[in-house]
């Protein structure tokens, strides 16, 4: 890092970019969500610094229900697009990729950078419609039209929402393609396929998931913005009428639009998820000691899912109008995405079993990730059976169950991979003991938020209300609600402890070695941190990932460069 | 417990799935939190405690992928049944009542064909945010939306429909005891969404047939 260039093609440099540029947007974006919360904490309850920071959505410091709509709005788009996506996939996939496979760099440093610099640009485009006249985009981060391809219903801020996310789908595309490149055509000699670290079956699979679906979302997104921009019908049915005015489209579906966004954002739950189950396929072993248990079936699981995770799109879409036989084909396709998953939580548990646990931070939010992610796996089963989603669908059940998936899952799974890669990245340890207090705060607190929404949901909550008590049958999930407001504000607060590990760790925590977790893929074999082209010489891989505890070997960890005495 | 009181034949069925998974689940939650204690308490490293060297175990890896495809079988057929009943068109009872629910920006239009049974004559009565429905009978219910997507939603119906622009869309429902509940729209329509709420009371044909009949008079 001692050369650190702004605008550097090397594949670390963009990778920490991506990084810390992803970490400030989620901490914008759960800012946004402080202030979903302190709406459903205390509806109508004033804010008054709010007053000056937004006059217009909280005037006197009291919330419309426009700017809440922005903000549930906001939150999602900025955490999915600005926050998970280029943090799983943006910091990890480039600073990993090259450095686990062996090779020098990205297949197109170029190209990377230039992916890493649209990606600012297409936050600050959606982000812009905060300043624009009738705010930012509130048709939900899912912008089902017609409510979002109308400019009689939403403003300008929608515009800007729509293109500013087919900016980043272009990042994202220009990514997956050096990913898979580098992956196929970099790799060391003796680093065959199933010499591969877990994590970078994960992120290949993303990559190929990203590359096919992504496209869709940027065609279907040029549509909308030609519908509310240009005035075509693509997703605008005849016979609209809208405050009394009956509008002049015609021939368009609203269902179109559902389809084509969940042929995208269904794939990207994985996007989001199998990066994280990556990581932890990576951090497990080298705690327990151990080999990872069934290699094979947590690298193939991993393509299973991809593969019939295209194929579960429309389970969004069961109450939507579509034909109920074809709500059953993919009830079918989402069970079955269920049994890879399985196998993967399955294997992870016989990974831990008879080894030599070290809890380290890294550990700890591996562990997390696996107790978190299963609840959001098991609840997805009562969403995928179409009857019982007839209940919960846009209830605050689904708002739990995605929370525990891309919370629980995703970000402890990143959070994992922050802590376990910190030493590499920056040369230096982060502090065990904030680690480990920020860990167990954030796993408290963020169940103490998110499990409630089940009990919310189950009641009959729906999700995006700006005043639940309006209904006199929700009135008394007021306290409920209080108490996760609560938990929220604490949540938020833990990750500023986080932050503050994080950057001061960066100057001033204990020097670590090439090989502080004494792991054994190829990144540890190189300086912390890595110089710019990765490697001193030439790398030759002699064994598998995961090679702990090797019988006869004089340390518990072979090296992939080493030669094992036995194994693969 | 955790579900409002059903007011549907729809109802037990749902619930009975619902309480289905959650026994299931539940099991595999407390095993997968019960083995994930376990082991970090039991291995946890001390002096002396070596890892194996373990690289998987075919039979093993056979059986948890086997096992759960069958239990998520079962559930899609358990699932299936319950949805072919409720939702596929060739299985709807038939209706002798029908009513036509209208969606738009923030308000339910209901209407009723009146004595004709047929809609668009002039003996259709409306109401706005007001469904009224008889015990004991299926109702056809029309939704359509005039502007932008809603979905009707009455939880103790465990009924919940989108009511999409340019696609009419026909559920049935029957409820089986009196009382009022709420309609909540389930789906983000602007802003004002939240105050989207509708009421359907449930009443005895009689009290229905006179309900409407009132409602006439009164328009």
């Amino acid at each position: 890092m001692s050369k650190f260039k702004l605008f550097s093609t090397d594949h670390k440099v963009i990778g920490i970019q991506f990084l810390i540029t992803s970490l400030l947007f989620m901490v914008f974006g759960g800012g946004l969500a402080m202030l979903v919360r302190w709406q459903l904490g205390w509806p109508g309850h004033p804010l008054a610094f709010m007053e000056r920071i937004a006059p217009a959505g909280m005037p006197g410091g009291v919330m419309v229900p426009e700017y809440y709509n922005m903000l549930f709005t906001m939150h999602g788009s900025v955490m999915i697009f600005f926050g998970i996506i280029p943090l799983l996939v943006g910091a990890f996939g480039n600073y990993l990729i090259p450095l686990k496979v062996g090779a020098p760099d990205m297949a197109f440093p170029r190209l990377n950078a230039l992916s890493f610099w649209m990606f600012p640009p297409a936050a600050i485009i959606v982000l812009s419609g905060f300043f624009l006249e009738g705010g930012a985009a509130a048709a939900g981060w899912t912008a089902y039209p017609p409510l979002s391809g109308l400019k009689e219903t939403m403003g300008i801020g929608q515009t800007m929402w729509t293109a500013g996310v087919i900016v980043l789908g272009f990042s994202n595309i220009f990514g997956a393609v050096n990913y898979i490149a580098t992956i196929l055509n970099h790799r060391a000699p003796g680093m065959s396929f199933h010499r591969l670290p877990i994590s970078i079956w994960a992120m290949f699979t993303t990559a190929v998931l990203t590359l096919l679906a992504t496209p869709v979302l940027a065609s279907a997104l040029i549509l909308l913005l030609l519908d509310r921009t240009l005035g075509t019908s693509f997703f605008l049915p005849a016979g609209l009428v809208v405050d009394g005015t009956a509008l002049a489209h015609a021939g368009g579906q609203a269902l179109l639009w559902q389809h084509l966004f969940w042929f995208y954002s269904h794939p990207a739950v994985y996007i989001m998820i199998l990066p994280a189950m990556g990581f932890v396929s990576d951090i497990l072993p080298t705690f327990s000691r151990k080999p990872i248990f069934g290699y094979h079936a947590i690298a193939y699981s991993a393509v299973a899912i991809g593969a019939v995770g295209f194929m579960v799109w429309a389970h969004h879409m069961f109450q939507a109008g579509m034909n109920p036989m074809l709500g059953t084909s993919f009830m079918i396709s989402t069970m079955v995405v269920a049994v890879p998953t399985g196998v993967k939580i399955f294997s992870w548990l016989g990974t831990l079993w008879r080894g030599s646990i070290r809890l380290t931070t890294p550990m700890l939010h591996a562990l997390g990730f696996i107790s978190m992610f299963i609840i959001g796996g098991l609840t997805g089963i009562f969403l995928a059976s179409t009857p019982v989603d007839m209940y919960m669908h846009d209830t605050y059940f689904v708002v739990g169950h995605l929370h525990y998936v891309l919370f629980g899952g995703s970000l402890f799974g990143a959070f994992a991979g922050i802590t376990f890669w910190f030493p590499k990245m920056f040369g230096r340890m982060l502090s065990e003991r904030l680690g480990k207090i920020h860990f167990w705060l954030t796993f408290i607190l963020f169940n103490a938020v998110m499990f409630p929404m089940f009990v919310l949901g189950l009641g009959g909550m729906p999700r995006r209300i700006y005043d639940y008590t309006q209904y006199a049958g929700l009135v008394h999930f007021t306290g409920l609600n209080r108490v996760m407001s609560l938990a929220a504000f604490g949540l938020m607060a833990m990750q500023f402890l986080f932050a503050f590990n994080f950057f001061w760790s960066m100057f001033r925590g204990k020097k670590a070695g090439d090989n502080p977790w004494e792991a054994t893929t190829l990144e540890w074999t190189v300086p912390s941190p890595p110089p710019h082209g990765n490697f001193s010489g030439p790398v030759t891989v002699h064994c598998g990932p995961y090679e702990y505890s090797v019988p006869g070997a004089k340390r518990d960890f072979t090296l992939q460069t080493e030669k094992t005495v036995k194994g693969v | 417990m955790l579900l409002p009181e059903g007011a549907s034949t729809y109802a037990p069925k749902v619930d009975q799935l619902f309480w289905i998974i959650l026994w299931i689940t539940g099991f595999f939650f407390f095993l997968v939190q019960g083995c994930l204690l376990l082991f970090v308490l039991k291995y946890r490293n001390r002096a002396g405690q070596k890892a194996a060297y373990i690289h998987g175990n075919n039979l093993v890896e056979v059986i948890w992928t086997v096992i759960p495809a069958l239990i998520l079988l079962a559930l899609t057929l358990a699932s299936q049944k319950v949805w072919a009943e409720i939702r596929y068109p060739k299985e709807a009872p038939a209706a002798s009542i029908q009513v036509e629910i209208l969606a738009e920006q923030f308000a339910w239009n209901i209407r009723y064909p009146g004595p004709d049974g047929r809609f668009g004559t002039t003996d259709d009565i409306s109401t706005i945010n007001q469904l009224h429905l008889p015990v004991g009978m299926p109702v056809q219910i029309n939704i359509r939306s005039k502007d932008v997507i809603h979905s009707f939603f009455v939880p103790e119906f465990r009924v919940k429909q989108d009511a999409v622009p340019g696609l009419p869309t026909r559920i049935w429902v029957e409820a089986t005891r009196p009382g009022q509940f709420e309609i909540r729209c389930a789906e983000l329509c602007g802003l004002g969404h939240y105050r989207m709420k509708g009421f359907v009371t449930t009443e005895p044909i009689a009290d229905f047939q006179s309900w409407l009949m009132e409602t006439k008079a009164n328009e």
